[in-house]
């Protein structure tokens, strides 16, 4: 990502400062444009990426460090966000949601991710850890709704 | 920083009625397992859990209604959801998990499931 993020947070691996990120993810989303929906999906996966940083990378230890990086994207409307950490590196090939058929506990969050952003991509960072790159656009009614100038239905795709 | 979660129980005639008062992500989801697990280990008839001041849930809080659901399947005992809140009927959808689990409107409709 060339310019520099419009907003950066760095928390601990600790579970209950989730919340408070899903608070200011919500809030950038809303003046970007997202409608409700959107934005109840977009912190869901936001927070199912550091859920499984905080559980995969730090094995629930709660002292690690992600780094959580926000842009505002103007083509498309959008969000872009990049989350890092320092925790155990995984293949990205293995990083994978079960089956939904297969009903039990654990497993959604990547499936959430997936369903959820329109890009999603998991790499291992060259000087430890792992880098995660997310985007999520505009639909089409939110788009018409905030920028009717520059609306382009065929961006949407949910 | 997150409160920790409040759960509100009560039982009438075999139906025990969780009532979990806020979230219910990774760091209050064990809670809720606990309460599941206690509100089993007495045997009632039905359990319902009123969901109607949760405004999210994240795959954890998934998680554990899914634990709910097999844990009272074992123990033969009736499961409903009350009042689910469109955030959290959203995530039971993109999970496909909606249909897995009995749903009411309200907890009086869920105790007569």
């Amino acid at each position: 990502m060339e310019r520099e993020p419009e907003i950066s947070i760095r928390i601990f691996s600790d579970p209950h400062l989730l919340a408070t990120v899903r608070g200011a993810v919500d809030g950038l989303a809303k003046c970007i444009g997202f409608h409700d929906k959107s934005r109840a999906l977009l912190t869901l996966a936001i927070d199912e990426a550091l859920t499984n940083v905080i559980r995969h990378g730090y094995g629930n230890q709660i002292n690690g460090m992600i780094w959580l990086h926000m842009w505002r994207s103007a083509d498309p409307r959008g969000l872009r966000i990049i989350i890092e950490d320092l925790g155990k590196a995984t293949d990205p090939s293995k990083i994978k949601g079960r089956e939904l058929d297969d009903v039990r506990p654990g497993g959604l969050g990547v499936h959430i991710i997936k369903e959820t952003m329109n890009e999603s991509a998991w790499e291992p960072r060259p000087s430890g850890g792992m880098r995660l790159t997310l985007a999520k656009w505009l639909n089409a009614e939110e788009l018409a709704a905030s920028y009717p100038a520059s609306s382009n239905p065929e961006q949407s795709n949910s | 920083m997150n409160t920790p979660l409040v759960i509100k129980s009560s039982t009438v005639d075999g139906t025990t009625v969780l009532a979990p008062q806020s979230e219910i992500d990774m760091s209050r989801a064990p809670t809720m397992r606990d309460a599941i697990k206690s509100a089993l280990a007495a045997k009632p008839t039905k359990l319902v859990i009123d969901m109607s001041v949760v405004d999210y849930v994240d795959s954890s809080g998934i998680a554990t209604l899914v634990e709910a659901l097999k844990w009272t399947r074992e123990a033969k005992v009736a499961l409903a959801l009350a009042g689910l809140r469109p955030r959290v009927k959203t995530l039971l959808e993109i999970t496909k998990l909606s249909a897995m689990f009995t749903t009411r409107t309200t907890v009086e409709d869920a105790c007569k499931v």
